[in-house]
């Protein structure tokens, strides 16, 4: 099973491609002219000479010094990650249990206080409107949400609150979200809350202060490593970023965020998910809680038929990159399903895939062609996650 | 920019070096610092035709996928085999050539000019630089 994550589009897939040597920042240029949002950390990013990209409606970092640098970093030490673009909501009320109950497809009643649980939104057809993340608090739950569907989660939750006593407030533009990635976080964090983060269990979180403000910090993340995800004011978004900086942490972009997720095996909204994929095909059951009673999605899912396509893991021979819409034939020369997410990973030094194929074709082993542009790469079907971390 | 003047560059970011008969190509400093760290490179065999504006290899990054456009036509007289993996010696492509010293021991690829066949429709060093100024670099 992937661990659990935040998930986002990552937007900045759509410029690559096969442009020219160097021709892509003029691309990125004309995007960044549109008023796209920027982080409390913008300033510092620029200042600090990040390769920007425009992603789910926001101007974020893609790399500082190299994705393949930063990448290792948060596997040997800690990385540092500007997540503000994610969709922070808090939902309050009487009616919030139930509400979330009734959309989410992991259990919320079973949640004690502070814990963090991740699932999905699905729709009617039971196809993925989300992936999230839900915390449980004494006074209410708040929501972790992709930047790009933040538009239309918010949306879905204003449908489906009609005539509910509910408080949902996004909180997104007032508060920066930092993550801090890798086997070192723990003592790189150490001391710089009031509480003892250290002592969160995985997937829980603790109102906290830092410098007497209030922030939140969990014990979660989207990289594959130990680490926590900091919630805070803006004007207290530097101050975290710079101490964390000071204490050791590599600053690092969406690039390595991507190629650590796929390491990882934990799909991306807009990749691995969209809206014609249920959780089943996606290998997400276990976030699908079929026995927890009625929610959005739950009758199309037991009555779904066994899936065209299901996700798997690949591993192309080579160290050419097999990117994402690439086709997959088998030995027949048959098409076999489509590559969703692929790169060169820097820390398993392998060129890695994830694909939806027909579902005969998904056992470990299985010999596949993918095309690239005409010629054929050699991938074999491998067991995911790709990468697991020492326990 | 640090674009040396005895070369002669394409739009796309390759240069090009005329040694007698013989165009020694790479890529520039500018197109390494845009691709970072390349994974793979891939170049034609030797005796291939090349047609100038034409793509003659793909150069990728962890993020990216590049076409290289031969900058002149001819055909390939000689490839830099540092770049590329060596099954049969079982010695691993140093990419790292392209990334350290792209105008140097980083270059691809040496082309035997076709009859006719200039650098003439190239940009020199200032026009390349004017070229990345006017884009914003």
């Amino acid at each position: 099973m992937p661990e659990a994550g935040i998930r986002e589009r990552s937007g900045y897939h759509t410029l690559r491609g096969r442009f020219h040597v160097g021709a892509a920042p003029r691309a990125f240029q004309v995007l960044l002219t549109m008023s796209n949002l920027r982080t409390p950390l913008y300033q510092w990013h620029i200042e600090h000479k990040a390769r920007m990209v425009p992603f789910g409606g926001w101007d974020m970092p893609v790399q500082y010094a190299g994705i393949a640098a930063e990448h290792k970093a948060v596997r040997s030490a800690a990385g540092l990650f500007d997540i503000s673009h994610m969709a922070r909501v808090s939902i309050g009320g009487p009616d919030a249990l139930a509400f979330l109950e009734g959309l989410f497809t992991n259990s919320v009643a079973s949640m004690k206080n502070d814990q963090v649980r991740y699932g999905l939104l699905c729709n009617d057809s039971g196809g993925i409107l989300d992936d999230i993340l839900v915390y449980r608090w004494p006074y209410g739950f708040s929501v972790v949400v992709n930047a790009s569907n933040r538009p239309k989660i918010l949306a879905w939750f204003a449908q489906h609150a009609t005539g509910k006593d509910l408080e949902i407030v996004d909180q997104t533009d007032r508060t920066a979200m930092i993550a801090v990635q890798g086997p070192k976080s723990v003592e790189l964090v150490a001391g710089m809350f009031d509480d003892d983060v250290s002592k969160l269990k995985y997937y829980y979180a603790t109102p906290t202060l830092y410098c007497q403000q209030p922030c939140v910090v969990s014990r979660t993340g989207y990289t594959g490593e130990d680490g926590f995800e900091v919630i805070v004011s803006n004007e207290l978004a530097l101050s975290v970023w710079d101490e964390l900086i000071r204490r050791g942490a590599v600053p690092c972009g969406l690039g390595a965020r991507d190629t650590l997720r796929l390491e990882a095996a934990m799909p991306l909204y807009g990749h691995e998910l969209s809206e014609d994929i249920n959780p089943i095909q996606a290998g997400l059951g276990w976030a699908v809680k079929l026995d927890k009673g009625e929610f959005m999605g739950r009758a199309a899912l037991l009555a779904a038929s066994s899936p065209k396509s299901v996700r798997v893991g690949l591993e192309i021979e080579g160290k050419r990159a097999a990117r994402e819409g690439s086709a997959l034939l088998c030995a027949d020369s048959k098409p076999a399903g489509t590559i969703t997410s692929g790169s060169f990973c820097p820390w398993l030094d392998k060129s890695l895939a994830m694909a939806y194929v027909r579902p005969e074709l998904a056992s470990v082993g299985t010999p596949l062609d993918v095309d690239v542009r005409g010629s054929t790469l050699n991938a074999t079907v491998v067991p995911l996650p790709f990468y697991k971390r020492q326990k | 920019m640090d674009n040396p003047t005895n070369l002669r560059y394409s739009p796309s970011h390759e240069w090009a070096k005329l040694d007698g008969e013989l165009v020694t190509v790479g890529v520039t400093k500018f197109a390494v610092e845009q691709l970072t760290e390349p994974t793979f490179l891939e170049l034609p065999a030797v005796g291939k035709a090349l047609t100038a504006g034409q793509a003659f290899g793909i150069i990728e990054s962890v993020k990216s996928t590049s076409d290289l456009n031969s900058p002149v036509t001819g055909t390939v007289a000689e490839r830099n085999e540092l770049l590329l993996e060596d099954k049969a010696k079982k010695r691993a492509a140093d990419l790292s050539l392209v990334n350290d010293d792209p105008f140097g021991s980083g270059w691809m690829v040496k082309i035997k000019l076709a009859p006719g066949a200039t650098l003439d429709h190239l940009l020199t060093a200032a026009q390349y630089d004017a070229q990345l100024a006017s884009e914003g670099h």
